[in-house]
């Protein structure tokens, strides 16, 4: 009833605020006021059924909220769903099947985009490594795309060495960015760290910019070779196709080597130390160095894809690498909900297809967009998925200590 | 006796405050010590010097290991210290408190293993076989301490006083032989501080490791230690059985004051 009367009220006010545009319209050649009043209950009735949705589902979220804190509340249904193999595992038999399928029934744009929303999956794993597992807010993870994708591009230019070769490489030299990041910002956290990250970003940047000696500054490198199959050169349709399935290919390594990493000493290592720095060091934990095999590792994912950026656009240059490209990635992270693998997969595809999808209604297109992303974090901060947790079997009845 | 930990000549300045002045305290095998004094006497920053939180200005920490050897902690960093065998609680609860209670627990014994990023990502026999060890030394620490029906709760969720065990049972995991515990009983009430005294007693019988303890309750420390230091402004003004340091005029005279001319 309240929430009757404020949706009312809300109607009431939005009604009065937009009188003057929406009702009132000066006909200049006519001399004429026209009242155009049906505009008023358009603006009144909209208004009023947006408010109560909204205010609806902010108390449903609050309802939820107050279970959660009391304990043993309902999980999430994401949640319930990814600890029932029943449920999930003929979904992702289709899913899988699907995925196959895609480059013989889709056409060449939709696979290029496909590709670019996979990259955009692995680069949001790689940084859910260090955002979401470790709590260190890395603002420049775009530096380490960067650092792969030159890896690559110069490595081909100059010695001409293949996108297998490179692709180790690249990783590793992401990994080695990553360590000489990490170390100087070991002391740093929350903001400052973020801070810090942002102006390395920046940094990488400018002097991929500026130093055309060595990076052939902002017309950056072109002819790069394409990903060759067992020595043989594929037209442009063949090598996206393949492109697809190399990247298919590293999303599930991705995957399957982020979900163990989590599930590991490693990972609780990096959970422990996101909760509680101090007390995670007096647990025997070494603060340095988690943090730089997170900062180390992360990286080579960014170092990798930066390597295939390269292989499938044929094209760098520093323009690729902005901030919004890193704040891009983070808010993948942010909006699958930070540590959950399911949940930062899906945030990647959802704001790397959403947009594409959205074409159609080109003017609304990132109207659309941002009002998504602010519904999803006023109604689910914590993102689409959370709450996910491993549960362990132990042998009850006959500890090791008995 | 064999002394695990000696301190002797401890002092920490924070700038020009002194908070700690010429401080001895020894704890000998299988001992409870307790350190009492009023608040801000200089307890937790004492904690804090021995366990690497802090390096101290002055003044040696030696523990002697099990294994018989002596080590100099001063200015060591805090999970060198856990490694060596001290582990600590905290004043103010600091649980992983979105892990459940037997991930914190599995936190514990990290130091006292070894997988690495390779082996998590291969699982390999070894690495599985220590990951099924730390699951299950968990669980059985967890069962000791009472909490095996909140296993796989979120540590968040435990009610305050199965907090403060929980904090204790992550400390043991990591296979102290010097518990350090850093005001257990704080918030508790009488029973829980009763149940929380059998538990101390217990956990020395049981893993035959030596506790010193920051506490307020009186009743506590007067019934379960073996000896108690006593603190004030950063100095030790007393030391010895309770029943001593009951009646030393120092102690009282700190902790009572006005009650003292009465």
């Amino acid at each position: 009833m309240d929430n009757l009367k404020k949706a009312i009220l809300t109607s009431l006010w939005f009604m009065f605020l937009t009188f003057p545009l929406m009702v009132v319209r000066v006909n200049t050649i006519e001399k004429i006021v026209q009242w155009r009043f049906m505009n008023m209950v358009y603006v009144g009735v909209g208004a009023f059924v947006l408010s109560y949705v909204w205010r609806y589902l902010l108390a449903k979220r609050q309802i939820g909220e107050s279970r959660d804190e009391t304990g043993g509340g309902r999980r999430s249904f994401g949640a319930r769903l990814l600890s029932e193999p029943r449920l999930y595992v003929p979904g992702l038999a289709a899913l899988g099947l699907a995925a196959l399928a895609f480059p013989l029934a889709g056409s060449m744009y939709q696979v290029n985009i496909m590709i670019t929303a996979l990259i955009y999956v692995v680069l949001a794993l790689g940084l859910n490594i260090v955002v979401g597992l470790s709590g260190l807010l890395v603002l420049g993870y775009a530096a380490f795309y960067a650092v792969g994708a030159y890896t690559y591009a110069l490595l081909n230019h100059h010695f001409g060495l293949g996108f297998w070769t490179v692709l180790p490489i690249g990783a590793g030299m992401g990994a080695l960015f990553g360590i000489l990041l990490g170390t100087p910002v070991l002391r740093l956290r929350g903001d400052y760290l973020a801070i810090v990250t942002l102006g390395f970003g920046e940094i990488i940047r400018l002097v991929l910019e500026n130093w055309s000696d060595f990076s052939m500054g902002p017309s950056g490198i072109s002819g790069i070779d394409r990903p060759s199959l067992f020595g043989m050169q594929l037209s442009v349709n063949g090598s996206t196709i393949y492109m697809y399935y190399i990247m298919i290919g590293l999303m599930l390594l991705t995957i399957f080597f982020t979900n163990r990493l989590k599930n590991s000493r490693i990972g609780r290592a990096w959970i422990a130390l996101r909760e509680d720095e101090i007390a995670c060091q007096a647990m025997g934990i070494d603060k340095t160095r988690t943090k730089l095999t997170a900062f180390a590792l992360g990286a080579a994912w960014a170092g990798l894809m930066g390597v295939v950026f390269a292989g499938k656009t044929v094209f760098v240059n520093p323009a690729s690498f902005t901030f919004l490209e890193s704040a891009m990635i983070l808010a993948m992270v942010v909006l699958g909900g930070m540590g959950s693998i399911v949940g930062v997969v899906l945030g990647a595809l959802v704001l790397i297809l959403l947009p594409e999808f959205l074409r159609d209604f080109a003017l609304y297109r990132m109207l659309i967009f941002g009002a998504a992303m602010v519904l999803v974090m006023v109604l689910r901060p914590q993102g689409l998925i959370s709450g996910e947790r491993k549960v362990y079997r132990f042998q009850a009845g006959e500890g090791s200590h008995e | 006796m064999n002394k695990v930990l000696s301190v002797t000549n401890l002092t920490m300045d924070f700038g020009g405050l002194r908070a700690l002045n010429e401080v001895d305290l020894d704890v000998r095998q299988g001992e409870i010590v307790a350190l009492i004094g009023p608040n801000g006497a200089g307890k937790t920053t004492f904690f804090n010097c021995i366990t690497g939180m802090y390096d101290p200005t002055e003044g040696e920490v030696l523990v002697l290991t099990p294994g018989g050897a002596n080590v100099r902690l001063n200015g060591m960093k805090p999970n060198k210290v856990t490694e060596i065998g001290l582990a600590r609680t905290f004043q103010n609860i600091r649980l992983f408190s979105s892990m459940t209670v037997l991930e914190n627990v599995m936190i514990g014994r990290h130091c006292r293993s070894r997988a690495g990023v390779l082996g998590a990502a291969l699982r390999d026999p070894r690495t599985r076989r220590e990951e099924q060890e730390i699951v299950d030394r968990s669980y059985a620490l967890l069962r000791e301490l009472g909490l095996e029906n909140s296993v796989n709760e979120f540590a968040r969720n435990l009610p305050y006083g199965a907090q403060r065990r929980l904090e204790i049972a992550r400390a043991l995991a990591t296979e102290p032989f010097l518990l350090l515990l850093d005001e257990p009983a704080a918030g508790m009430n009488p029973q829980e501080t009763m149940q929380l005294k059998d538990l101390v007693l217990g956990i020395r019988e049981r893993y035959q490791l030596s506790i010193l303890l920051i506490e307020h309750d009186m009743k506590m420390v007067m019934s379960l230690s073996d000896r108690i230091f006593v603190m004030e402004y950063g100095q030790m003004i007393s030391e010895g059985s309770p029943a001593e340091v009951s009646r030393d005029p120092q102690v009282i005279r700190a902790y009572l004051g006005e009650d003292h001319h009465a």
